[in-house]
């Protein structure tokens, strides 16, 4: 089972902040594809990627990162600190 | 290094009083605040500032180590907070402290362009109309490739 959490829009649209998936994805690409088929909300979340960021047990990543031993999938829109 | 993220104020005046006392063998501190802007209609309710507990630390502390490293700083500081804040509020403090004065302004520069769009916070404005996400800019990202 992996953890997955949503932050700031796409935590409002999917409407949960955290869920589990049991996935066989390999990398973060793969994850978003089976997050996608989850529901409409999720579908409609994930439906621009450009404006969507993620971190692999909490560092940023590129979607072509491998999931090897990954706990906890976090996306996010582009940080807005400071 | 101290790194802190909180939802309560705090008073930048004894931060900066603080980091100072605790500094060894520095010639110069440099700090900067953050505070929370109105909205151009000069409505703004108030803002909400979620994040990413863990990875947010985690960042944070990644981004201060790097410049104390790159500036061969004598102590870093920064403090961010989440939750509810409203116009004229702080926000966030950085405080560097280095030999000489030009390190110190280009470390907190350095933290201030890298805590924008690389550690996890998020902004929403919310006014008595509506409850908009703040969007992340081109020129915050771009302002990362001078580093």
């Amino acid at each position: 089972m992996l953890e997955l959490r949503y932050f700031a829009w796409l935590r409002e649209r999917i409407g949960t902040g955290q869920e589990q998936i049991d996935t066989k994805a390999e990398t973060v690409a793969e994850l978003i594809e089976e997050i996608k088929a989850l529901s409409e909300a999720h579908a409609f979340a994930f439906s621009d990627l450009t404006a969507i960021r993620a971190a692999v047990d909490q560092e940023l990543v590129e979607f072509d990162t491998p999931l090897t031993q990954a706990r906890e999938v976090a996306f996010f829109p582009p940080m807005t600190g400071g | 290094m101290d790194i802190r993220v909180q939802s309560e104020s705090f008073d930048m005046g004894a931060e900066l009083n603080s980091f100072t006392a605790r500094v060894e063998g520095a010639g110069a501190v440099v700090s900067f605040s953050g505070l929370v802007r109105d909205v151009a209609q000069g409505d703004l309710d108030r803002m909400q500032i979620e994040h990413y507990p863990g990875m947010t630390e985690k960042a944070l502390t990644a981004i201060a180590q790097d410049a104390i490293t790159r500036w061969s700083l004598a102590d870093a500081f920064i403090l961010h907070r989440f939750g509810d804040l409203r116009a004229g509020d702080p926000i966030m403090m950085v405080c560097t402290a280095a030999r000489h004065r030009a390190d110190a302004f280009a470390a907190a520069e350095f933290l201030m362009d890298y805590l924008k769009s690389r550690a996890p916070f998020w902004k929403k404005e919310i006014t008595g109309q509506s409850a908009e996400w703040v969007e992340a800019k081109s020129e915050d990202e771009d302002a990362l490739k001078r580093w």
